[in-house]
C-alpha cells in the first residue's frame, strides 16, 4: 500500500474546506453540496479501508512514516482494529450533520460548513495518529472549530458555553502535553509503537497515567468534571452536538483504550480503584440528574455522562468482554446520541423550545417522527436488538468477571436509564395534546428521513448482528490485552526479585 | 582591515544615517524619500550581514565585539523586523502628521544600537549599545509630541529607563571590581572563585536588562508607554528590542557567567514565573488592545526566559525560537491594528472590533489564527514555540516551571479567547476602511500564513537556529 490512503482521508476535507473558504456565495446552496460531496466521498474511502482493513492481524496497518519534527518527531499515521470503527463513524456522522444543516443553520452557512469540515480532518486525525505529539496536535486543534460552531452559531448562553468547553478541555489537555514531553526524555521517542515494544519505565507511570487522565477525564467527561458538557450541549447547534456527542467524547474513551492501558500497564492497574468508582458515581449520579431535567438537550446530555461511564467502567476492567463491549458501546452511543439530538433538533426547528412540558402528544401529529424517536429511545436504554445492548451487555459481562459489586452497581444504571429515557419518550410523544400550536407542525421531511433513517439502520443491523464490529476489534483487543498482562507480569518478576 | 569587514553592516548602517541626516536638511518634503531609502538600507544591511558566512566566532577589536551565528541571525530578525515596522507605518504616521524625516533615521539608530547591543563582547561595548538604542526609542516615544499621552509615555520611559541604565552601569561597575575586567571571555576566565561582590554585580546587571523586557517585577513601564506611543512606535518597542535585550542576556549569562548558574537561575525562573502569571492575570482585565498587547508581551518574555533558565544549548534555541515566532504574530497583530481604520481615525479598543467576521471576514480570519497562535493553540506557530521552550525545560526536569507555565497559557487562553469571542460572537459596527497600503496587506498576509502553515515545515526555523551554540 503505497497510496497514503489515510493522509487522504485527513486531508480530503480540509481541501473542501478551502474550496470553499475560496468560493465568493456565502450562503447558497452549492456550498452545502460541496462539503456534502467531501464528505461523502470520504465516507466511502473510509467503508473501502474497512473493506481493506485485515482483522487478522493486530499490527497497525496503513502505517505512513515521514519525517517531521526533525530528528524528534516523526508523521505517523496508521490503524488497527480499535481505530478503524471510530473513523468510519466520523466519515458517517459528518455527512449527516452537513444535510441536518438545512433546517438548523439559518446565519453565515459557509463558515459553519468549513468548520464541520476542518472539524472532520482532525478527528480523524485523532484516530489515525500512532505518535503523542501527532496526536496531541490533532487533539487540541479541535477546540478552535468546535468553540466557533458552538460559540458562532449557539444558543443564548453560547458564549459562556463556548469559553467553559475550552477552557475546561485545555487545562486537562496542557497536563498531558508535560507527559508526552517527559516521556520523549524518558523513552527517547514519542512513537506509540516503539513505546508499546519498549514499555515506560515503571517509576515514572504513575504521574504520567495520571497526567494523560487528567485530560480524558475532562473530555470523556467524566465526574465531576463533567460540568462542561451539558452546557456546550444544550447551547450547541445540533449539528454541534452531534459532532461533539457522538465523536468528540469517544477521542476519550479511544485516549484510554490506546494510551492509558497501552503505555502505563503499571498504573493502570493500580488506579483501576479510582476509574471504577468515578465511573460508577457518573453513572448512578448522572441518570438521577438526566431524570430531573426538564430541557431536552440537558437531558440526552447527561445521558451522555452515563453511558460514557459505562464505557470507563468497561475500559478498566481490561478483560477482553469488557474492552470491546466499550468500544461497540462507543460506536452504539455515537450513532444512538446523534440520532436523539437530532431528534431534538426535529422538533427544536419547529417549535423553538427545547422543553420537555412544550411537547406531549406528538405521536399524532408526527408519527413517523414517534417511530424513530422510539427506536432510538430504546436503543439508548440498551433494548436487545439494538447496538446498545450489545454494548453495555458485554462491559457487565466484563465487570462481573472482575469485580461483582461493580457491576451490581452498575447494572442499577440500566434501570434508571431505561427510567429516564421512557419517561423523557412518555412525555413528549404520549399524553394529552395540550399545546395547540403542536398540531400545525409537519411530520419527518425528506432529508430528515434520510439523516434518521441512516442512523437507525446501523443501530439495527448491529443490535441483531454484531459479528462485523467485534471481528475487527478482537485480535488488537486480545493483543492489547496480552501485551498489558505480559508488562504487567514482567513487573510483578522484578518487585519479587 | 580584517576588522573592518566584518563588521560592514555596521559600518553601512552608520553611514546612511548620517547621509539620510543630511539628505533631510538639504531636500524639502524629503520623508517619504527617507523612509523608502531607509528600508532599502535595512534591507542592504541583512544582505551584507548574510553575506558574511560564519564559519566560526570572530572577535574583534581585542575581544569586545563578536560576530558569531547567534549574532547573525538575532541581527537579521532585528532588521526585518525593523524593516516591517517601517514599511507598515507609513499611514498611520501621515494620518497623524507625523511623518517627518526623524522618525526612520530614529528607528535606524536605535537598530544600530540594537546591532551593537547583539555583537558585544564587553560590558562598556554593551553599554555603548544599549544607551545609543534607549536615546532613540525615548525620542520615539513621545513622538506624537501634541499629543500627551505620548509625551507622558515617552518621559515615563525615559525616567524609568535612566533608572534601570543606573542600576545597571552600578552592576558593570561591581563586575570589573570583583572581577578585573570588563571583557566577557576574561571576566569568564578570571572567575576561579566567587564573590559575593560578583552576584551582586550579576543581580543589578539582571535587574537592569529585565527592566528594557518588560519583565515582572520590572514592568510597570510597558503598558502605560505601549498605551501612549503611536501604534507604530508600539510595534517597535514590542518586536524589536526585545531581540537584542534577549541576546544580551544570552550572552551575558551563559558566556561569563555560566559556572555560576546556580547564583542566577533561581532568578530568571522567577522572573519567568512572574511574567508568565502576572502577564495573564493582568490582561484579562484589559479592554485597550495596546495595553493588551503590553501585558500579553510581558507573558511571552517569561516563557523566552524559561528557555534561557534552563542552561543548555536546546533551552537558548528554544528561547530564540520563542523570540522569533513571538515576533511573526506580533507583526501580524500589529497589522491587525493598523487595519482598525475609519475615515482617518484608528481604533484600539477591544469593543471596536465587535462583530468584524461580518463585515471584514479574510481580516477576522486572520486575527483568528493570530489570536489562537499566541494563546499557543496547535496545530498553529505558537503551540510550537512553546512546545520547544518547554521541551528544553523538561529535559532538565524542572516540572515546577512547566506545569506554572502551562498553567498559565490556560488563564492567558482566556483574553486571546475574549477577543475572538468579541469578533465572532458579538453583534456587528460600522465597517472599517478597506484601503490598506499594499505593505500592510503584505505583512498581514505574511506573518498570518507562516503562523498557519508552520506546522508543514516545522524543522526549518529550529534547523537554522540550531547552529547556535554558546556553550
Amino acid at each position: 500500500m503505497d497510496f497514503p490512503i489515510l493522509s487522504s482521508l485527513i486531508l480530503l476535507p480540509t481541501i473542501g474546506a478551502l474550496f470553499l473558504l475560496f468560493s465568493k456565495d456565502k450562503n447558497s446552496n452549492t456550498g452545502k453540496y460541496v462539503a456534502l460531496f467531501t464528505s461523502f466521498v470520504n465516507f466511502l474511502i473510509s467503508i473501502y479501508l474497512w473493506y481493506l482493513f485485515d482483522p487478522s492481524t493486530a499490527s497497525f496497518q496503513f502505517i505512513e512514516d515521514r519525517e517531521w519534527l526533525k530528528g524528534f518527531v516523526n508523521y505517523k499515521v496508521g490503524i488497527d482494529g480499535i481505530s478503524i470503527l471510530f473513523i468510519i463513524l466520523t466519515t458517517l456522522i459528518t455527512p449527516l450533520c452537513i444535510i441536518s444543516v438545512n433546517n438548523t443553520v439559518k446565519i453565515r452557512l459557509r463558515d459553519f460548513l468549513i468548520a464541520i469540515l476542518v472539524m472532520e480532518s482532525l478527528m480523524i486525525g485523532v484516530f489515525c495518529s500512532l505518535d503523542l505529539v501527532v496526536f496531541y496536535l490533532f487533539f487540541e486543534a479541535g477546540l478552535i472549530p468546535m468553540f466557533l460552531i458552538i460559540g458562532i452559531w449557539g444558543g443564548a448562553r453560547r458564549v459562556y458555553s463556548a469559553f467553559k468547553f475550552f477552557l475546561y478541555t485545555l487545562l486537562g489537555s496542557v497536563l498531558m502535553l508535560i507527559a508526552i514531553i517527559s516521556i520523549y526524555w524518558i523513552a527517547g521517542t514519542t512513537d506509540i509503537v516503539q513505546l508499546y515494544e519498549m514499555g515506560i519505565d515503571t517509576k515514572y507511570q504513575n504521574l504520567l497515567w495520571l497526567a494523560f487522565f487528567s485530560s480524558f477525564a475532562v473530555k470523556t467527561p467524566m465526574w465531576p468534571v463533567h460540568t462542561w458538557l451539558p452546557d456546550a450541549h444544550v447551547e450547541a447547534p445540533t449539528a454541534g452536538s452531534v459532532l461533539l456527542a457522538a465523536i468528540l467524547l469517544k477521542m476519550a474513551g479511544y485516549g484510554f483504550i490506546r494510551f492509558s492501558l497501552g503505555l502505563f500497564p503499571v498504573a493502570s492497574e493500580l488506579f483501576t480503584p479510582l476509574v471504577y468508582s468515578l465511573s460508577l458515581i457518573a453513572i448512578i449520579y448522572a441518570s438521577l440528574v438526566a431524570l430531573m431535567q426538564d430541557d431536552m438537550k440537558k437531558l440526552i446530555a447527561y445521558s451522555s455522562v452515563a453511558h460514557m461511564g459505562f464505557v470507563t467502567l468497561g475500559i478498566f476492567t481490561i478483560t477482553q468482554q469488557g474492552i470491546e463491549g466499550s468500544i461497540i458501546q462507543m460506536i452504539s452511543h455515537g450513532l444512538v446520541s446523534a440520532a436523539l439530538f437530532l431528534c431534538v433538533g426535529v422538533v427544536y426547528d419547529r417549535m423553538h423550545s427545547r422543553l420537555i412540558k412544550t411537547y406531549g402528544g406528538l405521536v399524532s401529529v408526527m408519527p413517523k417522527y414517534s417511530i424513530l424517536f422510539m427506536l432510538f429511545t430504546l436503543a439508548a436504554l440498551g433494548l436487545p436488538g439494538t447496538s446498545g445492548f450489545i454494548g453495555e451487555f458485554l462491559i457487565l459481562m466484563g465487570a462481573f468477571k472482575d469485580n461483582f459489586l461493580v457491576a451490581v452497581i452498575a447494572s442499577f444504571g440500566v434501570i434508571f436509564g431505561a427510567a429516564y429515557m421512557l419517561w423523557l419518550y412518555r412525555r413528549v410523544v404520549f399524553g394529552n395534546l395540550i399545546n395547540k400550536d403542536l398540531l400545525k407542525i409537519p411530520d419527518l421531511d425528506n432529508s430528515e428521513k434520510f439523516i434518521l433513517w441512516s442512523l437507525a439502520i446501523p443501530v439495527l443491523f448491529f443490535g441483531f448482528y454484531p459479528e462485523p464490529l467485534i471481528n475487527t476489534i478482537e485480535i488488537s483487543v486480545k493483543n492489547l490485552i496480552e501485551m498489558y498482562n505480559f508488562n504487567l507480569n514482567i513487573n510483578t518478576m522484578k518487585i519479587e526479585k | 582591515m580584517d576588522n573592518l569587514n566584518y563588521i560592514s553592516s555596521e559600518f553601512f548602517i552608520s553611514l546612511s544615517i548620517m547621509f539620510l541626516l543630511i539628505l533631510g536638511v538639504f531636500k524639502k518634503n524629503s520623508s517619504n524619500l527617507i523612509q523608502n531609502l531607509s528600508i532599502g538600507i535595512l534591507l542592504v544591511t541583512g544582505i551584507l550581514i548574510i553575506n558574511n558566512p560564519i564559519e566560526e566566532n570572530i572577535t574583534l577589536f581585542g575581544g569586545s565585539y563578536v560576530i558569531d551565528s547567534l549574532s547573525s541571525f538575532m541581527k537579521i530578525l532585528t532588521i526585518l523586523g525593523g524593516a516591517f515596522v517601517l514599511s507598515i507605518s507609513t499611514k498611520y504616521l501621515k494620518i497623524f502628521k507625523i511623518f517627518l524625516i526623524e522618525y526612520p533615521i530614529l528607528v535606524l539608530c536605535s537598530i544600530l544600537g540594537m546591532m551593537v547591543m547583539i555583537s558585544s563582547n564587553d560590558l562598556m561595548v554593551f553599554y555603548v549599545g544599549l544607551e545609543l538604542q534607549s536615546l532613540s526609542l525615548y525620542v520615539l516615544a513621545s513622538f506624537n509630541r501634541d499629543q500627551l499621552k505620548s509625551s507622558e509615555s515617552g518621559v515615563k520611559y525615559f525616567v524609568l529607563s535612566a533608572l534601570s541604565s543606573g542600576l545597571l552601569l552600578y552592576g558593570c561597575s561591581l563586575v570589573y571590581g570583583f572581577s578585573g575586567s570588563t571583557n566577557f571571555n576574561i571576566i569568564g576566565d578570571a572567575m576561579n572563585s566567587t564573590h559575593y561582590g560578583l552576584t551582586f554585580g550579576i543581580v543589578f546587571i539582571l535587574v537592569g536588562l529585565a527592566f528594557k523586557i518588560a519583565a515582572v517585577p520590572f514592568h510597570m513601564w510597558a503598558p502605560d508607554v505601549y498605551e501612549g506611543s503611536p501604534t507604530s512606535v508600539t510595534l517597535f518597542f514590542a518586536i524589536v528590542p526585545k531581540v537584542a535585550a534577549l541576546t544580551v542576556f544570552i550572552r551575558f549569562l551563559y558566556v561569563p557567567f555560566l559556572n555560576m548558574i546556580d547564583q542566577w537561575q533561581p532568578i530568571i525562573i522567577f522572573l519567568s514565573i512572574a511574567s508568565m502569571i502576572f502577564g495573564a492575570v493582568a490582561a484579562i482585565g484589559q479592554n485597550n488592545l495596546k495595553r493588551l498587547v503590553a501585558y500579553s508581551s510581558i507573558g511571552h518574555i517569561g516563557y523566552a526566559l524559561a528557555g534561557l533558565s534552563v542552561g543548555t544549548n536546546e533551552g537558548i534555541q528554544s528561547s530564540i525560537v520563542y523570540i522569533s515566532i513571538y515576533i511573526v504574530m506580533n507583526l501580524g497583530l500589529f497589522s491587525c491594528l493598523f487595519m482598525m481604520k475609519r475615515n482617518d481615525q484608528y481604533f484600539e479598543t477591544i469593543d471596536d472590533l465587535s462583530g468584524l467576521s461580518k463585515n471584514h471576514p479574510i481580516l477576522s480570519l486572520s486575527l483568528l489564527v493570530i489570536l489562537f497562535s499566541l494563546a499557543g493553540i496547535p496545530p498553529l506557530a505558537g503551540f510550537f514555540a512553546k512546545f520547544y521552550v518547554f521541551k528544553s525545560v523538561i529535559e532538565q526536569s524542572m516540572y515546577f516551571l512547566a506545569i506554572v507555565g502551562l498553567l498559565s497559557t490556560v488563564i492567558a487562553a482566556f483574553y486571546y479567547l475574549r477577543i475572538i469571542k468579541v469578533i465572532y460572537f458579538d453583534e456587528e459596527r460600522e465597517k472599517y476602511d478597506t484601503d490598506h497600503s499594499v505593505w500592510l496587506k503584505i505583512s498581514l498576509t505574511f506573518s498570518t500564513l507562516l503562523i498557519l502553515l508552520y506546522f508543514i515545515f516545522p524543522s526549518k526555523l529550529v534547523e537554522i537556529v540550531s547552529r547556535i551554540n554558546i556553550i
